[in-house]
């Protein structure tokens, strides 16, 4: 039976370690809302997200007080839009209308975000898609919890280097569109290099046609936990610092099971997969650059970075697995700027830069996310930036991605305000040399050798 | 069958048992097991109780415990044992 001290170390964890389930996804297939008649069309969108998530919300915080685990985020991931408005989207504005019928869906049944504004090009763009990328400034300044993704490569097809400048101009038209509030609409756009399907976590979160009709992820977090962990075995060697991860994550991640398990019983959805994970929050404990620092940095950014989140995103790998039937999405550990108030702190002592930000990004999930930038730079440079990172995913056959956030009217060394769950970011320095004859060229990188598995 | 475990942990004082006990029994609510301990003069309680023949949904037990807590001065948590079980036991 269950003791008191098992007891305490769990309640512990969620009370003072920051322990939480950070999104319940309910990933919803529209692909049976197709039509090509525009009012059809987003009568039928309307219709069947706010029928299928009209408890999600309900369901979620049912749990949260049954078991007594914070659940902070219920969100909605959707089939990618532009392939959903491909006949009744005759021009970027119409797909803006497509927009706001999500975002009016998401405030009906009350979640935060809505992803899958979406475009899959990691090849080729057809005229449709490339519309949805074109209204996308426009769909995010006029909407409230619409957040977009642009999938540009992927080990299988190479990178499609047309999509890559397109999008940066898209991140500074965004950038633009948004200036009023820190160009916040770039902070819900991202770029990817080999995007997975079922994403529970926001920027990037869409229904892949690959999904069923109706499923939920869950995405878990507990930086604080695996920092409180690691304060108990200072100075010991790394297979004890290695073992004390993966049993932290193995606990972290049976929350995450349970959960899932409870909310797709509860609403009648089948479960999907659970996302293993590290999500950091600016709240005062809950840093994966923290983290890093208990294991022996001084600060992050300083030599052996990449080394300590290399060995972080593979004991949580190690310990989470086994704690889940189904690990997917994008499973390791985020290093977000602005989230993150570890990683903002080492920006601002001058340890931490894009660039090692970007080796970073090798070896743990996701890519260079929401990093502020200066809003004058180039639209060629960012879409350097994205080809950059795209290349490392492409590579390494991982998920890579680029959330810079260009703020309009600020400088280096000026801090961007977001908000909320997104933070505050101090603006870094991008190298000032130009790429904009590389972008420019056109056409596709091939798939790299090692992808010709057949 | 369902269990609840219910976590006390705060300052010690006088009649912390009986208050807890006498809301549990007013509420049909059966306890199958305690344990209870002092630490630094900190009262740490735990009782796995079935709740399942109460007239109280889950959320009214939560919060009237935690009123309850307030009002003696600790705090009472009341979870599904599912949560514990998952994460300490394969």
């Amino acid at each position: 039976m269950i003791n008191l001290f098992e007891v305490e170390e769990t309640n512990q964890m969620i009370e003072h370690e920051n322990l939480d389930v950070r999104t319940i996804t309910m990933g919803i297939s529209l692909l049976d809302c197709m039509d090509a008649d525009l009012g059809r069309l987003c009568a039928k969108v309307y219709d069947k997200i706010t029928v299928r998530a009209k408890d999600l919300v309900k369901t979620g915080r049912d749990i949260e007080v049954e078991y007594g685990i914070p659940i902070v985020n219920k969100r909605i991931s959707v089939t990618p839009i532009a392939m959903i408005g491909s006949a009744a989207c005759a021009g970027p504005a119409d797909y803006v209308e497509l927009a706001k019928t999500l975002d009016r869906a998401a405030k009906a049944v009350g979640v935060n975000f809505i992803g899958g504004y979406s475009a899959l090009v990691s090849k080729g763009m057809t005229p449709a898609e490339e519309r949805l990328i074109r209204s996308i400034p426009q769909a995010l300044a006029s909407t409230e919890r619409v957040c977009s993704s642009v999938n540009i490569g992927s080990t299988k097809t190479g990178i499609n280097m047309d999509a890559v400048r397109l999008m940066g101009d898209m991140v500074k038209a965004t950038a633009e569109a948004t200036k009023e509030n820190d160009s916040l609409g770039c902070a819900k756009l991202v770029v990817f290099c080999n995007a997975p399907d079922d994403n529970p976590f926001m920027a990037g979160a869409f229904h892949g046609v690959t999904e069923a009709d109706t499923v939920i992820h869950v995405g878990v977090s507990g930086p604080g936990v695996v920092k409180h962990a690691l304060s108990q075995v200072r100075g010991e060697n790394f297979e004890v610092l290695c073992e004390t991860v993966k049993k932290t994550a193995f606990k972290v991640t049976r929350v995450g099971q349970l959960v899932a398990k409870e909310a797709s019983a509860r609403l009648g959805v089948p479960f999907g997969i659970v996302d293993l994970s590290l999500a950091p929050t600016p709240a005062v404990g809950d840093s994966v650059a923290e983290i890093l620092e208990e294991m022996g940095l001084e600060s992050v950014g300083a030599p052996g970075t990449t080394a300590a989140l290399a060995l972080l995103n593979d004991q949580v790998k190690k310990g989470g697995i086994m704690a889940s039937s189904y690990v997917g999405g994008l499973s390791g550990a985020f290093i977000p700027v602005s989230e993150d108030q570890g990683m903002i702190d080492a920006v601002r002592r001058g340890s931490l830069n894009i660039e090692k930000l970007e080796a970073m990004t090798c070896v743990c999930s996701v890519g260079l996310d929401m990093i502020a930038i200066p809003g004058d730079v180039s639209a060629s440079t960012i879409a350097g930036i994205i080809a950059d990172e795209a290349a490392i995913g492409m590579i390494n056959q991982k998920t890579t991605a680029v959330r810079v956030i260009p703020v309009i009217g600020k400088k280096v060394g000026e801090t961007a305000q977001f908000g909320g769950l997104l933070g505050y970011a101090p603006i870094m320095p991008v190298s000032a040399y130009s790429c904009e004859a590389f972008v420019n060229r056109g056409g596709r990188i091939p798939a790299p050798i090692h992808s010709f598995k057949n | 069958m369902k269990k609840t475990i219910i976590t006390v942990v705060g300052e010690d004082t006088v009649g912390i048992i009986a208050r807890v006990c006498s809301y549990l029994a007013d509420n049909n609510i059966n306890i199958l097991d305690i344990s209870q301990t002092i630490i630094d003069g900190y009262f740490n309680m735990m009782m796995i109780v079935d709740a399942n023949r109460s007239a109280k949904s889950t959320e009214e037990l939560v919060s009237d415990l935690k009123a309850l807590g307030e009002e003696i001065g600790v705090v009472i948590r009341c979870q599904h044992e599912d949560i514990f079980n998952k994460m300490h036991r394969i």
